[in-house]
């Protein structure tokens, strides 16, 4: 028996050493990283341990900006996504002919590379030598006025990060929503039809209360997701999103890390360690609110 | 005779009222399509448009007349994209190859073979999953500047190979394969090595080629990681290289020529999810995790 102990263990051994050497053993770390006061990369050596690394993070305004923009694209990218992706799963489950192409297409922003279609998206939005852009041309067309979606005000640079955020998240959304809709029995249905209930008491009667459960998990996959947004930021902005006013709490926290600004890991870990206590808790209250709307 | 008129009535006001929801659901279902595809037909339109063309536009023309290819060919002379797309590949599976082999075996353990603490550990693997990998991430920069092994494939792949959720799958796999199969393999002396790739590796192939697929996505992407790690060109990955010629290209702003190169990156993924589209789409709605 005791070999057979022995065997099981050297099977585990590889996953063992990788788990803590790349993550059980940093996760100690990086709070031994964010207590240590002026930590000096080159020399390895800090002269204090306590809670400045937090108050200087906290009173940075690159910080500060950098939470603004990121509770807003949570705000505005969480329910929209979600909803829109509702929206487009009852019409997937509606419908028979083109269904698998519709579902192929929607899918296709999942296996992209975040940062080279955030490339289209910029020429999209950007620009050119003697035009507005694509965007902006279709603005003009319905008689609006063309914007600078890129360089320009704060509000138009948030709009193409929340679109652009909406539309590489939703085919995650519409794939767990439309299994969610496929896999409610259909006797409900029948039963409704034979009762001749209408098509929204239907919805808000059976289809909702059975599918909220993968509803609820997408909202806090989804916040999750979006309060660590950052390669769709550098995608549409570049690397230097403090000058664009569009970095985001990651963003931060690798700004810190390396770069032009970089060689301050205790300053990163802080703020790694707040963005991880922010998610913590919106998840909590996220769970308390599912599990209080659920089981009602 | 007069209620079977009523009736009649109700009957095609309802067919008309679907036939309009029908209309309404695929016009919506259309525009949406057209979201999604737009950017990138966008894209190949744009590479093939000249450089002169492109910029001397006044309006954003829809379509062009005279295709060229030159954009392909300076995306692959002037900037090293080969170089990108070969470090990625190897980047790719490596990383992918080490992480199946890795994860087979910690399954196998978890599924097939008994020790003591066993339930103790699994839960730890399962309490792993949820540490963002935000946290972890600096100590890993710290180490591998630490052990020299910046701009180094070593350095690139290692952290990169974890992932408890894999694990999991293939334990809850391994978990179904029936175990008199284990017992009669154990009666004829088979070695559990042996048992476990000539048995369990062929019955759950599926699963395997899943996670693997799903892996390679992950690999071909990931940006943060090789951002941090590679600051010589030499070891650009794709998403790095794309980040590079935004930025000091092709010497001046070629638009043309940047799309060329994103349709390169783009299509190995797409070709790779239109062959195993069932699966890749299986496999993330079972865990993936993406937005």
């Amino acid at each position: 028996m005791n070999r057979n102990h022995k065997k099981a263990w050297l099977y585990l051994l590889p996953a063992l050493l990788f788990l803590i050497f790349f993550m059980v053993y940093p996760l100690i770390d990086v709070f031994i990283y964010s207590a240590e006061e002026g930590f000096n990369f080159a020399s390895q050596s800090y002269f204090g341990v306590g809670l400045y690394n937090f108050s200087y993070v906290l009173h940075d305004p690159y910080f500060l900006q950098a939470v603004q923009n990121t509770i807003i694209l949570v705000i505005i990218t969480v329910p929209v996504s979600t909803g829109l992706a509702l929206l487009i799963s009852l019409g997937l489950s509606s419908i028979k002919p083109l269904r698998d192409l519709y579902q192929t297409i929607y899918f296709l922003p999942y296996v992209t590379n975040t940062l080279a279609v955030g490339l289209v998206f910029m020429i999209l939005f950007q620009p050119t030598e003697y035009t507005d852009g694509l965007v902006n041309m279709v603005i003009e067309f319905f008689g609006g006025s063309a914007v600078d979606f890129i360089d320009g005000p704060y509000w138009a640079k948030m709009f193409v990060l929340c679109f652009y955020t909406v539309w590489i998240v939703l085919p995650f959304k519409i794939l767990v929503l439309t299994s969610a809709l496929a896999s409610v029995n259909p006797d409900y249905y029948k039963a409704a039809r034979v009762d001749g209930t209408p098509k929204w008491r239907v919805f808000t009667k059976i289809t909702l209360p059975m599918i909220s459960p993968m509803i609820f998990y997408l909202v806090i996959t989804g916040f999750i997701g979006a309060f660590k947004a950052y390669s769709d930021a550098v995608a549409l902005f570049g690397t230097d999103l403090n000058a664009a006013g569009m970095n985001t709490i990651v963003g931060y926290v690798y700004d810190m890390l390396y770069g032009d600004s970089g060689g301050y890991p205790s300053y990163a870990s802080a703020a790694a360690i707040i963005l991880f206590a922010i998610v913590l808790t919106v998840t909590c209250i996220n769970l308390l609110v599912s599990s209080r709307k659920i089981s009602r | 005779m007069e209620e079977h008129e009523v009736y009649e009535k109700i009957q095609h006001k309802t067919n008309h009222r679907n036939k309009i929801q029908k209309a309404v659901t695929y016009i919506f279902l259309t525009l949406w399509a057209l979201i999604v595809l737009f950017p990138f037909y966008w894209m190949i339109l744009t590479s093939v448009k000249s450089y002169g063309a492109y910029n001397a536009e006044h309006t954003p023309a829809f379509f062009t007349l005279s295709p060229t290819i030159q954009n392909y060919i300076d995306a692959f002379t002037t900037v090293p994209l080969v170089g990108y797309l070969l470090n990625t590949a190897i980047f790719a599976v490596a990383t992918t190859v080490i992480m199946v082999i890795v994860s087979t075996l910690a399954a196998y353990a978890f599924a097939r073979l008994n020790f003591r603490g066993k339930n103790l550990v699994f839960t730890l693997f399962l309490s792993l999953m949820m540490i963002p990998s935000e946290l972890v991430v600096i100590t890993n920069f710290v180490t591998v500047t630490n052990l020299d092994l910046r701009n180094t494939f070593v350095g690139l792949v290692l952290p990169s190979v974890t992932s408890v959720f894999y694990i999991y799958l293939l334990k809850e796999n391994f978990e179904q394969v029936p175990d008199e199969l284990y017992r009669a393999a154990k009666v004829d002396g088979t070695s559990d090595l042996k048992y476990l790739w000539k048995v369990m590796i062929p019955i759950c192939r599926p699963t395997i080629i899943t996670i693997t697929i799903l892996k390679i996505i992950e690999c071909w992407n990931s940006y943060v990681w090789p951002r941090l790690i590679t600051d010589d060109p030499a070891y650009y990955l794709v998403s790095n290289g794309i980040q590079e010629i935004r930025e000091n290209g092709f010497g001046r702003e070629n638009i043309p020529a940047m799309m060329a190169a994103v349709v390169v990156i783009s299509v190995p993924l797409i070709v790779l999810f239109l062959i195993f589209r069932k699966k890749i789409m299986a496999g993330v709605s079972q865990g993936g995790t993406k937005g």
